[in-house]
């Protein structure tokens, strides 16, 4: 089942609430997770926490139909490897839009939803989805 | 091997057992001789609640007190197992030694399997947030789609290209041919994947016996040899890598194994590739050098991967039509190779197949395993 | 006020499915024109089955710390209210908290008082900020209420969340709150007890000694404290269970109904609960000119109203415009739609018993 020890996830709140992630200051680059140690610069590099804006662009996309446990209520959904404007990219939901709404290089802005249910007593997991930056509906 | 399928009545230890004694038989030895063995499956922990697989394996073979020993990479851990195996021989530390994989899928429920399967990808930041391993192969389809003009019936190709020779492959999981109308009816399961361009849920164990090439000569009609085995790592989650479309670890593993094995690509005539989903296939072709990147939708489609066309790619059905068993696809697939080089392929046979390579991949990429293998004869 | 207090920033947020009040009334054999007409409601929110009253929360948060332009660490309280929060026990107010990069050095708790516990926490916001315990406070008023299946309140029960920056200095406001005033008395209209999925109510009583008694009651309570009247205000925000009750009690007060239908939401997204009366001032907010004053009643079952009197200031204007370029006002919301029916609805609001 994915549902989560409440530990993980208590310790990803900063990346998954509002996308705090890593930037090297060796190398200039953005990561996003975390991470304790810049791949690229290795024992050289020096590792800073960094605030993301949460704008970015569909890399790519696909709708998911059949979903994994905990996702029953929620497929189809449309998920994407979104591309930060400051350079990360990462898995992640887009919400209120079929497939056909989507394409890629579509801008997109992080919101907060309900990313998983453990069970009907158990921990509610909060996280990063992302929009479509166009305002109205189609 | 063990007949790939859903094998309800066969267990994780029953299946590896029946492959290993026909292993043992096929190398012409009492089992005596085996002083190591390895053993590739991923995910035996979820799948059946089993861990310690290395001292089962050795109880269950009649093979204690060697020692024994489970290697993990996902769905390349067959792969990984055949090379730690060949590690040990080429070393000199052991003489002779079985390398297994195996995975027992169906004594768990669907949704189980997913979850366990998800474990190959990275669980923090992709499954968590919804992502099945169909869907981030279906990233990577979507890219190659946009980037390389590929199209869902060239991929239907690839499935329906290795459903006609696992029909000719009575190990196979699938035994049916199967039309690009089937895939391109079949239901998305992420799109544009559809359930026909995805491997099944197999059950299957597959074994081999590797020994120093002099001394193997001594005991066995027709030992194959293992001319390059080589490995490479990458990212573990999708969209943490540079690229979508071409698998870097193939890539260099590739390069080393033809660097070792001393050949160039056009020598191959056989090839196993880790066809888990078709545009996976599309990509190791690509990225093995056989197209140029881009090309390996529309060769598919022209069948230039068939058997004998240009390059023979998945004789045994590959992932899609043999099935695919974790543990057991790259062990697997150095058997479909072995066959092929010693001429008893049977139907499937490919005419004067030299040199053949195996192609193992764990989870969307994080790991590549390639080995080239020669009939020395 | 011997300290001045302000909104200093605010925001919204509404799911964006709907449902009409007539498809419900079609599949309770009632007649949708009629129901439509009675209630006053066309249609109402439902919200996402990824929405809960902490994600509404967040995202009108998000917004209003967006607008405000302050840096989320100087936030001193959150108080979120809402009569749905996700959980009985474990805070709203820290997840919210958290989202915004507020933490750790705050105070936070979740509120209830049925639909006023948004307006609640507005008043304590402005006590600590006045007092100067707290440099800025953030209340937020965030629903996703639930009516039974059948019951009049489902035609009603919606999602949505508005929250108030509350801070005190003046050159930051968007509005400066000027005096408040509340009426409380133990009256049992409506309730919700532990461990049931849905409220009870008492029919035809939640209207005179209920709703009407106390938002008028507050209402007049504030004219003769702050000795106005109400031909000096251009805009009455009150709690709008339906879309009848706040005109009725225009009518009843001697206030002109066209300074009410500005700050009326329920029409067209139903009502959201402890989000309801703070959506309205949040909408008259963002079409108001500086100097216009308002008046905000809120109501809350069991029972209780707070009044608030608020003039806009001029430090509006250029908030709100630069706030229109990057996130999403009120009128994006309630633009942003789309239709469901029941079946879809029932799976939204997880009304299906073996799932």
């Amino acid at each position: 089942m994915p549902s989560e020890n409440l530990a993980i996830t208590w310790r990803r709140i900063p990346e998954r609430y509002r996308l705090t992630g890593s930037a090297c200051e060796t190398c200039k680059t953005n990561y996003f997770p975390t991470r304790k140690l810049c791949p690229k610069c290795r024992r050289k590099g020096k590792i800073m926490l960094k605030q993301f804006s949460g704008k970015g662009q569909v890399y790519s996309f696909t709708e998911v139909t059949a979903g994994p446990a905990g996702f029953e209520l929620e497929v189809p959904y449309v998920l994407a490897i979104v591309e930060l404007v400051e350079g990360p990219r990462l898995t992640a939901q887009v919400v209120g839009v079929g497939e056909k709404d989507v394409k890629i290089g579509d801008k997109v802005e992080m919101i907060f939803r309900k990313i998983l249910e453990d069970s009907p007593e158990g921990l509610i997991h909060y996280g990063y989805k992302f929009r479509l930056l166009k305002k109205v509906a189609k | 091997m063990s007949k790939f399928g859903e094998e309800w009545t066969r267990g994780f230890r029953d299946m590896l057992t029946e492959a290993g004694g026909r292993a043992i038989e096929d190398a012409k030895m009492s089992g005596a001789e085996i002083d190591a063995m390895y053993v590739g499956t991923m995910a035996p922990g979820s799948l059946v609640g089993q861990e310690h697989i290395g001292a089962l394996v050795a109880d269950y073979m009649g093979l204690t007190p060697i020692p024994s020993t489970r290697c993990e990479a996902a769905c390349a851990s067959g792969g990984v197992a055949l090379r730690q195996g060949y590690m040990a021989v080429a070393s000199g530390i052991h003489d002779c030694v079985a390398v297994g994989g195996v995975e027992k899928m169906t004594d768990t429920p669907g949704d189980e399997i997913a979850s366990a399967l998800g474990g190959a990808g990275d669980q923090e930041w992709e499954l968590f947030m919804g992502a099945t391993f169909p869907a981030i192969y279906a990233f990577t389809a979507r890219r190659h789609m946009l980037e390389y003009g590929t199209t869902e019936e060239q991929m239907a190709a690839v499935a329906v290209k290795n459903h006609a020779n696992a029909a000719k492959n009575k190990y196979a999981h699938f035994q049916n041919e199967i039309t690009i109308d089937t895939v391109m009816k079949s239901k998305y399961v992420a799109s544009p994947l559809k359930l026909f361009d995805c491997a099944p849920i197999t059950d299957g164990a597959a074994v081999v016996v590797l020994m120093p090439l002099d001394k193997a000569k001594k005991v066995c009609e027709q030992p194959i040899e293992i001319t390059a085995s080589t490995q490479a790592s990458d990212y573990l989650a999708l969209h943490s890598r540079e690229s979508m479309t071409s698998l870097n670890a193939t890539k260099v593993a590739a390069k080393k194994a033809y660097e070792q094995a001393k050949v160039s690509v056009k020598d191959i005539d056989i090839v196993e590739v880790h066809d888990c989903f078709t545009i996976a296939e599309i990509m190791a072709i690509e990225d093995l050098g056989f197209f140029p990147k881009g090309q390996g939708g529309p060769a598919s489609a022209a069948g230039k991967t068939a058997l004998n066309a240009e390059i023979s790619v998945n004789t045994s059905g590959g992932l899609k039509g043999c099935g695919h068993p974790v543990g057991a696809t790259g062990i697997k697939q150095a058997v479909e190779v072995v066959w092929q080089l010693r001429g008893t392929a049977g139907a499937r046979q490919v005419k004067d197949a030299k040199v053949g390579m195996t192609h193992n991949v764990g989870g969307s990429g994080a790991t590549a395993v390639v080995h080239i293998m020669k009939n020395d004869a | 006020m011997v300290q001045s207090v302000g909104i200093v920033g605010y925001g919204t947020c509404v799911p964006k499915f709907r449902i009409k009040s007539g498809e419900i009334a079609r599949v309770w054999g009632e007649e949708p024109d009629r129901i439509s007409k009675g209630l006053g409601i066309l249609e109402k929110s439902v919200p996402d089955v990824d929405e809960d009253a902490a994600t509404l929360a967040v995202e009108a948060s998000r917004n209003a710390l967006l607008m405000s332009g302050i840096d989320p660490q100087a936030i001193g309280a959150v108080y979120v209210g809402s009569e749905s929060h996700p959980y009985a026990v474990k805070p709203t107010a820290t997840i919210v908290a958290e989202a915004l990069g507020a933490t750790p050095e705050l105070t936070a708790a979740d509120l209830e008082f049925a639909c006023k516990a948004g307006t609640a926490g507005m008043q304590m916001c402005m006590g600590m900020v006045a007092s100067n315990m707290i440099r800025y406070g953030l209340a937020v008023g965030a629903d996703t209420s639930q009516g039974r299946p059948g019951d009049a309140l489902e035609y009603s029960a919606a999602a949505g969340a508005a929250a108030f920056l509350i801070g005190r200095e003046k050159g930051e406001f968007v509005a400066e709150i000027e005096a408040t005033y509340s009426f409380t008395t133990d009256t049992p209209d409506f309730w919700r007890r532990e461990h049931a999925e849905f409220p009870s109510h008492g029919g035809r009583f939640t209207g005179a000694p209920a709703y009407f008694r106390h938002v008028m009651g507050a209402t007049q309570g504030l004219f003769e404290k702050t000795g106005t009247k109400a031909a000096e205000y251009d805009y009455f925000v009150f709690h709008q269970p339906n879309g009848k009750f706040p005109l009725e009690v225009a009518k009843k007060m001697g206030i002109d109904t066209e300074k009410v239908k500005p700050g009326l939401f329920t029409p067209v997204i139903g009502n959201t609960y402890s989000g309801a009366s703070p959506i309205g001032l949040a909408g008259v907010l963002d079409i108001a000119k500086p100097g216009a004053r308002i008046l905000l009643t809120s109501f809350g079952s069991g029972a209780g109203s707070d009044s608030f009197a608020i003039r806009v200031t001029d430090g509006i204007v250029a908030k709100r415009e630069a706030f229109k370029k990057v996130g999403w006002q009120l009128s994006d919301y309630i633009a942003h739609k789309e239709y469901i029916d029941y079946g879809v609805y029932v799976k939204h609001r997880r009304k299906l018993k073996s799932m």
